[in-house]
């Protein structure tokens, strides 16, 4: 067995703490659709409800040192990798308090302090981006890993192609973290792709890939705990596929032509944060008083969230200019 | 002003870009050379020729062919306080990086308000003038100019290489860097010490002149001047500028020219429609309008994909073609005017 780093997954308070990591996204991203909805926030968003368990699960294996590049479905993952959830909404509110002063908004959230180098509204922009964080560490010696979230969209494109094949050729420290909701926005991924198995993709590049149950949140944990060690022990890229499902729709509407309702019901069946509410509670890890902390808890981060957002402002107008180039000039 | 410091040595243009990355990678442990044949091969020109023998593999990265990835990583390495130079091989193998570059590169900085630096040199040889064809001989240094957040810069002879290549490592922001190809066997003295460089973001009057202004980059500086020598045999003085940075534009010097001379020539290899001469004498004329004596004229690459190379003669503006329009701004016989005019 690896040593954990993070915390022991089979102690009551590390199921808790998944349990919550997901809770906190699910909560934040239904508190994001109500504020779209009037009109507080602006411009696309993108929901990462049903998928939770991808994000917590991956996390949970991380040092606060090591980087993660995301998606335009990043709410989650910006918050679970510390970004706070005020700054998070301020951002989506345009506001100059959030991570990027109300400039990247929900597509763009930043923080290089906490190693969140961004979300990105082009499929597979972001991948390059990781091989170059990577690069970086392999160059200074540093045993961190890079994590690069991206849907099963991004294998179509060719920037997938070109950074799975760097990685593998430089032995880079990535975890690829393919995140199969089976939909590009509403094309199926059977449409798009002549080889629907994406680890056989990464095998093609000598990348050790394999497919884990997206909705169970300990599985992922599981197997992001197996290739995050290989990774950080030098054992070059991974890639894992996350068999997962969004609820809502691509983005806040959609007509939804593409899935039937049936099919969207049987996957909220299998809804990750039930599945481990029950197991945890089957288990006896987790009592009724806990879960109504739990859920008072995440509540009261939100609305703490959206109290620090809507006591924001906009930036001044006269600064539209600035941050083009650089204000700091070197010598 | 610039100040000298040492015995200028004579290189050509290719080792003066050789000699300036040189130095940069010798000073700054953060600056890392990455692209295609770049190391073993020293580079097509060979400008970063010896490099890896020097400094390394850690140093100077050869990659595979992707030029997506090779912008991507070094938008990672800035992340993490590199200083990448990426090579294109050619003019027109930037296209598959456009992605990268205008997407990412040019909007991290402002996208994060001003929370991470971009400062990533992407040298590009580019124009044609050597027999080769479309891909190999292009002008896109427009596509670039337009897009806000990137610096564009291109240099004419082998001592702005030196000190530009220096200045646009140094920068923060990132630098698009268009060497002339056809020009990098070109010689002139290089002062590899001098102090104070002209600005990155400068114009440089290459040549005084009191009737036409004639403003050029790149590989088309040597031309105009061979236009104003032409010239001046016919009593017609020309100022040169060498626009240097083509993004952003140094209009104060261009100006301070047209307001003397009440007339402009703007001439590139690049296509007419959406280029820099366009800019040029829009800004030119919304600035110095009652200034000009003529309307401005343009001298460049027509609106057609890059040519056969047994065409590319007819393409390219040259010494006749620059010449015509400098007829032109002056009221002179020109080509349009017809020979027989009687003027």
């Amino acid at each position: 067995m690896n040593t954990p780093r993070a915390a022991t997954p089979s102690g009551a308070a590390h199921g808790q703490h998944l349990l919550t990591q997901m809770l906190r996204v699910r909560r934040l991203e239904e508190k994001c659709v109500e504020l779209y909805s009037a009109a507080k926030i602006r411009g696309f968003l993108h929901v990462y409800i049903g998928e939770e368990a991808v994000a917590a699960g991956i996390m949970a294996t991380l040092d606060p040192e090591d980087a993660v590049v995301a998606t335009y479905r990043e709410h989650g993952h910006a918050l679970l990798k510390g970004v706070s959830a005020g700054s998070i909404l301020a951002e989506m509110y345009g506001f100059q308090q959030g991570c990027c002063r109300g400039r990247g908004g929900s597509m763009h959230l930043f923080d290089a302090a906490t190693r969140f180098y961004g979300g990105n509204a082009i499929v597979a922009g972001g991948l390059p981006l990781a091989i170059g964080l990577a690069l970086a560490d392999k160059m200074a010696g540093r045993s961190r890993v890079t994590v690069c979230f991206f849907g099963e969209g991004a294998a179509a494109e060719g920037e997938f192609h070109e950074s799975l094949n760097l990685a593998a050729l430089w032995q880079l420290p990535v975890l690829f973290c393919c995140e199969n909701n089976l939909y590009a926005m509403g094309t199926a991924l059977s449409r798009s792709e002549s080889q629907t198995d994406l680890a056989v993709k990464a095998a093609a590049y000598e990348i050790p890939a394999w497919p884990v149950d997206g909705m169970d949140v300990l599985a992922v944990e599981e197997a992001a705990r197996r290739a995050v060690d290989a990774v950080r022990g030098g054992g070059g890229p991974h890639f894992l596929e996350l068999r997962t499902y969004r609820f809502r729709a691509h983005s806040m509407y959609d007509p939804e032509r593409y899935r039937d309702k049936a099919e969207v019901a049987r996957w909220i069946e299998r809804d990750p944060i039930d599945l481990l509410r029950a197991t945890l509670e089957g288990a006896g890890r987790l009592s009724e008083a806990e879960w109504a902390k739990m859920q008072r808890d995440v509540d009261a981060e939100v609305s703490a969230a959206v109290e620090f957002a809507e006591a924001g402002s906009v930036e001044p107008v006269d600064e539209l200019l600035r941050f083009v180039y650089s204000e700091i000039r070197s010598p | 002003m610039t100040t000298t410091a040492a015995t200028p040595t004579e290189l050509t243009l290719g080792k003066a870009l050789n000699a300036g990355l040189r130095r940069a990678v010798a000073e700054d442990d953060r600056v890392v050379l990455l692209g295609e044949d770049i190391g073993k091969l020293g580079g097509v020109f060979r400008v970063t020729d010896g490099l890896l023998d020097d400094f390394g593999p850690r140093r100077i990265v050869d990659t595979p062919l992707a030029e997506s990835g090779i912008i991507g990583t070094a938008i990672g390495l800035a992340f993490r306080g590199f200083r990448p130079v990426c090579e294109i091989q050619f003019d027109g193998f930037i296209y598959p990086g456009f992605d990268q570059i205008v997407a990412q590169v040019a909007k991290l900085h402002y996208r994060t308000g001003g929370a991470v630096t971009m400062p990533i040199t992407i040298r590009v040889p580019f124009g044609g003038g050597i027999g080769a064809v479309e891909h190999h001989s292009e002008s896109p240094e427009a596509y670039f100019a337009h897009t806000a957040g990137l610096r564009v810069v291109s240099c004419s002879n082998p001592q702005d290489a030196y000190d530009l290549i220096r200045l646009a490592i140094a920068s923060d922001d990132p630098v698009l860097f268009f060497e002339p190809k056809r020009r990098y066997w070109a010689k002139g003295p290089v002062d590899q010490a001098l102090a104070n460089p002209l600005p990155l973001e400068s114009a440089r009057v290459v040549r005084e002149g009191t009737d036409v202004t004639l403003v050029t980059y790149g590989p088309l500086v040597m031309t105009a001047l061979d236009a104003a020598i032409a010239a001046s045999d016919d009593g017609v003085s020309i100022e040169v500028i060498d626009l240097r940075s083509l993004s952003p534009i140094d209009h104060a010097t261009i100006e301070e020219s047209v307001r003397k001379t009440g007339r402009l020539v703007v001439t590139h290899e690049a296509a007419q429609s959406g280029g820099l001469g366009a800019e040029i004498t829009a800004s030119v004329t919304e600035r110095c309008f009652d200034f000009l004596e003529a309307a401005p004229a343009r001298v460049t690459g027509f609106d057609v994909p890059y040519p056969a190379a047994s065409l590319e003669d007819h393409f390219l503006p040259d010494l006749d073609r620059i010449l015509d329009a400098v007829d032109r701004v002056l009221g002179r016989r020109n080509s349009l005017t017809g020979w027989s005019a009687a003027k």
